[in-house]
């Protein structure tokens, strides 16, 4: 019993030290700490969230080539200046555009993208409302909507 | 049949919303530089191979001037590098080099080799001029006009056709004058 309890743990011990020294590569990429911690948590959103150009489906915090280490540079020095997470965004988008951006913002330039969900629901909410209206015309007027090819019934009819 | 002329005028607008799109779908790998029509970002940085000298990017003010980012570890810059060579030539405009990130004595080995293209080479060892171009990746070349704003990029090597598309169409007749042989300084272009 206590010989299989205990393999058991070791199995357990195994895994997390495996998973553990993944996390360990993940991060040897971009060891760099910044001096305060709430400022490093800036830092590894913002890497996080900003494309390395050359790969582009990485972001800069997971990518080793040297340009993205050049821009996680970027970003420290623009953080230890004090600027904000803003102002870094924008600071990078007017050298790269925005295609730097993995959460892309809001601009004149693409504001048809962002608003088209929108409209695309208001045009199918006036649609869906002439219909209903409609349908409930037609119920008021006493036709059967199944058979719309009968001729309307004789007034006489009606109960 | 009118009911159905709303939904066929839809789909019909969605297929060529759609067509147009794949149309004008760009290759993935270039992407448009976000200084197009901007003043081009001003830089000193030390000159290759002189370590005394540098170089200042206003001292271009005025002129129609070409900006190439290469590098020796950049296989594709080798094979623009006749095309410079035939730009320098042609003496439309002078390139300026923006050796990126690169190790200068390799670089001056490269150009004793080849042949040296540029009027000035300008040595980004850090690289911080490059992010303030939004270069990403070698080899890329700027025009940038008299006003001093960018006013193309081209990522990938130069070619010929690209050359005459892209760059002799936007520039002014006039700042082609005839052939300089490689080596001699330009001339400012005649107002």
């Amino acid at each position: 019993m206590m010989t299989r309890d205990w393999r058991g743990w070791r199995q357990w011990l195994l895994a997390s030290w495996l998973i553990l020294a993944g996390i360990g590569v993940a991060q040897a990429v971009d060891p760099v700490e910044l001096p305060d911690p709430q400022l490093q948590q800036r830092y590894w959103d913002l890497s996080h969230e900003l494309r390395c150009m050359q790969c582009q489906n990485q972001s800069i915090a997971d990518s080793p080539v040297g340009l993205a280490g050049d821009l996680r540079r970027e970003v420290r020095e623009l953080l230890l200046a004090g600027k904000t997470d803003q102002e870094i965004r924008d600071h990078l988008v007017a050298r790269y555009g925005d295609f730097i951006l993995f959460r892309p913002q809001f601009s004149s330039r693409n504001a048809w993208l962002w608003l088209a969900p929108l409209v695309l629901f208001l045009i199918g909410l006036v649609v869906a409302v002439r219909v209903i209206r409609g349908r409930a015309k037609l119920m008021a007027d006493g036709i059967d909507e199944d058979t719309p090819d009968r001729a309307p019934a004789d007034p006489g009819d009606r109960r | 049949m009118n009911r159905f002329i709303l939904p066929i005028g839809a789909f019909a607008l969605l297929v060529v919303v759609l067509a147009i799109g794949i149309q004008r779908a760009p290759s993935k790998s270039v992407i448009p530089s976000a200084l197009l029509n901007k003043p081009a970002p001003e830089f000193v940085l030390p000159e290759l191979g002189s370590p005394d000298l540098t170089f200042d990017s206003k001292s271009l003010a005025g002129r129609w001037w070409l900006l190439n980012v290469w590098g020796t570890w950049c296989a594709e810059c080798r094979a623009e590098h006749d095309m410079l060579l035939a730009v320098r030539a042609s003496g439309v405009a002078p390139i300026i080099g923006l050796n990126w990130k690169d190790d200068d004595a390799a670089a001056l080995e490269w150009l004793a080799q080849l042949g040296n293209p540029y009027e000035r080479i300008a040595a980004d060892r850090e690289g911080r001029v490059a992010i303030n171009w939004g270069v990403y990746g070698a080899p890329e070349t700027f025009l940038v006009n008299p006003a001093g704003l960018v006013v193309y990029k081209h990522v990938g090597p130069l070619t010929d056709e690209v050359w005459r598309r892209e760059f002799v169409s936007r520039l002014p007749p006039a700042a082609a004058p005839a052939v300089m042989p490689a080596g001699t300084p330009l001339a400012s272009p005649a107002s």
